[in-house]
């Protein structure tokens, strides 16, 4: 599967719109680094509505505001489902519930979290399937792509999940050099075999560093050049999700979101306002708050300041 | 002192873990449970969360099992993969859980309400519930009790409980051993019958009655002749769950 990747050292940069255009098509399935709602490229989700790609299907491995947005923007008409149309806390996903109420989004199959980031392992490894104890007797593996076979071994029921090769994904990362070395910190997630899975992968950053320092740590990268198709350098990308270490979540964004996506007539204010005038994610960042704000979620993070919750049944 | 159900939940959740053992954490009432639990009697308990969070010790409520208050202070900020393989290896003591629908033999739903194809209420899915429930060896389950949520059959079955009753587990293929535990509601405790591996009433919550939890069960609940009260919360208990681990009362409302 990795035939086609370059193993030559080389400068990857380049602006967002042109690594999306260039590494994304419509009707590709996709994926996500992060966790739907943690340390998620929201800078390249934004750039695929701009670009009105359409008929996309998404792995929903912890799906979270990420698939929401998408489904709600008309990119994204196919999930499959491990966690999809909830916001964890924040409970359900108006938009995201509506599509899938309404059949204007198709869960083609269900799966488990730990299924799902298996299937990345089995193609990170180049198998076509690895096994698994789990979703046993569920409905959830009878809606999914895995098969239940004996094991040759000790003679017992096991699951067996299909590798997964996404079309392409992205990945949002703290640092990484020119090449496409990066580091992340904190926990990894699905990052290192979704790296590896995937067909075509944009790693967005908070920064570009010099490849001497990747050099200095090797024992901290987590993705290396040969897997990477482009680097753009988008500092505060993951917003207005949680960037580990560097910024919480934006709850008041979040909040406006969860209000205006109860209508579509609201979602499309949401993207006029934030999404279809925006060129560049520096003007993004200015529309939602700008230096202040950025400031104030760094400190929330750093539990310098309390979390606020606007969307809170106890009023946050 | 007065308390809500919500809080009353927390603590009779946060009661049944102990102090050593190792919990595998889902998303909403759990994380809150887990939280008091470690601040009180199980200051070494070993939270995991599904996103790579291994041993932290939790400084507020996250929005997230992924955001970075899961690893705070953590041992290890690991990897989905690397928690999941320590479920699967048996590292996990309990799973902390919720649900949308439960059925005799601890059963979930979280996938739809309706029909599949045409659901009325179109639920998240699975997450890492079906991983939990099937690789923890002991689940523990928090959830609302009424007749809609407490079903003789799921719309859905998106985690096993004991799936049909005993041994069904084993011939699926789960790891054996394993198995639902206890169901903490806004009622009473309950657990599982071990010959039928049906469930059945443990405690009731104070000013709350059999009855009412009968009248609250789609099912035939097992009455063993022993059910007890549960002891209401403490103000140490409410002190902590409202000043320090939920101040903004994002989940007890």
């Amino acid at each position: 599967m990795a035939g086609h990747k370059s193993r030559r050292l080389m400068d990857k940069r380049m602006p967002l719109r042109e690594a999306v255009s260039r590494f994304t098509r419509d009707g590709d399935y996709c994926a996500f680094g992060g966790f739907g709602h943690i340390r998620f490229s929201m800078a390249a989700i934004y750039e695929l509505i701009r670009q009105r790609r359409r008929h996309l299907a998404i792995a929903g491995k912890t799906a979270v505001h990420d698939v929401d947005v998408l489904i709600a923007s008309g990119v994204v008409d196919r999930v499959d489902c491990a966690y999809s149309f909830g916001h964890e806390l924040r409970g359900l996903s108006p938009a995201g519930r509506r599509a899938a109420e309404g059949g204007r989004v198709r869960v083609v199959a269900e799966l488990s979290n730990a299924a799902f980031q298996w299937r990345f392992r089995a193609a990170a490894m180049g198998l076509p399937w690895i096994p698994a104890r789990t979703m046993l007797g569920t409905d959830t593996l009878r809606h999914s792509a895995a098969r239940v076979v004996e094991d040759p071994m000790t003679g017992k029921p096991m699951a067996l999940l299909p590798a997964c090769y996404p079309d392409f994904a992205f990945i949002h990362v703290h640092r990484c050099d020119r090449n496409g070395n990066a580091q992340i910190d904190g926990t990894v997630i699905e990052d290192r075999e979704l790296a590896l899975a995937a067909k075509r992968l944009i790693i967005t950053t908070e920064k570009v560093i010099d490849e001497e320092k990747i050099r200095r740590a090797p024992d901290r990268t987590v993705i290396p050049f040969f897997v990477v198709d482009a680097v753009c350098e988008v500092p505060y990308g993951s917003h207005p999700g949680n960037m580990p270490l560097l910024y919480y979540s934006d709850e008041e964004h979040m909040a406006e979101w969860l209000s205006l996506s109860r209508t579509d007539e609201g979602v499309e204010e949401y993207l006029r306002k934030y999404v279809y005038p925006v060129e560049e994610f520096s003007e993004y960042i200015e529309l939602v708050g700008g230096a202040e704000k950025m400031e104030k979620l760094r400190r929330i993070e750093a539990l310098e300041e309390p979390m606020t919750a606007p969307w809170a049944k106890g009023g946050g | 002192m007065e308390y809500n159900a919500t809080e009353l939940m927390a603590c009779a959740a946060a009661r049944v873990l102990e102090d050593g053992k190792s919990v595998f954490v889902g998303t909403g009432l759990p994380i809150i449970a887990s939280m008091l639990a470690q601040k009180l009697h199980a200051p070494n308990l070993l939270i995991m969360f599904e996103a790579g969070g291994v041993g932290p010790q939790i400084p507020t409520i996250p929005i997230s099992v992924g955001d970075s208050r899961t690893f705070y202070r953590g041992v290890m900020a690991a990897s989905m993969d690397y928690v999941m393989c320590c479920a699967q290896l048996g590292h996990l003591d309990y799973g902390f859980l919720g649900a949308a629908q439960i059925d005799p033999y601890g059963n979930l739903n979280t996938t739809v309400i309706g029909p599949y194809d045409r659901p009325k209420v179109r639920l998240p899915g699975s997450g890492g519930a079906d991983d939990l429930g099937s690789l923890c060896w002991r689940n523990i389950v928090l959830m609302r009790q009424d007749t809609r949520k407490f079903v003789e059959r799921l719309d859905f079955l998106t985690t096993p409980g004991y799936l049909t009753g005993p041994g069904a587990r084993e011939r699926a293929g789960l790891p054996s051993g394993t198995g639902p535990y206890r169901v903490i509601t806004q009622l009473g405790v309950m657990g599982f019958d071990d010959a039928t591996k049906r469930m059945k009433l443990l405690s009731v919550h104070p000013g709350v009655t059999v009855e009412d939890v009968k009248a609250n069960t789609g099912f035939e609940l097992i009455m063993p002749p022993n059910i007890t009260t549960t002891e209401p919360p403490s103000g140490e208990e409410l002190r902590l769950l409202r000043e320090v681990i939920d101040p903004a009362r994002i989940v007890i409302g």
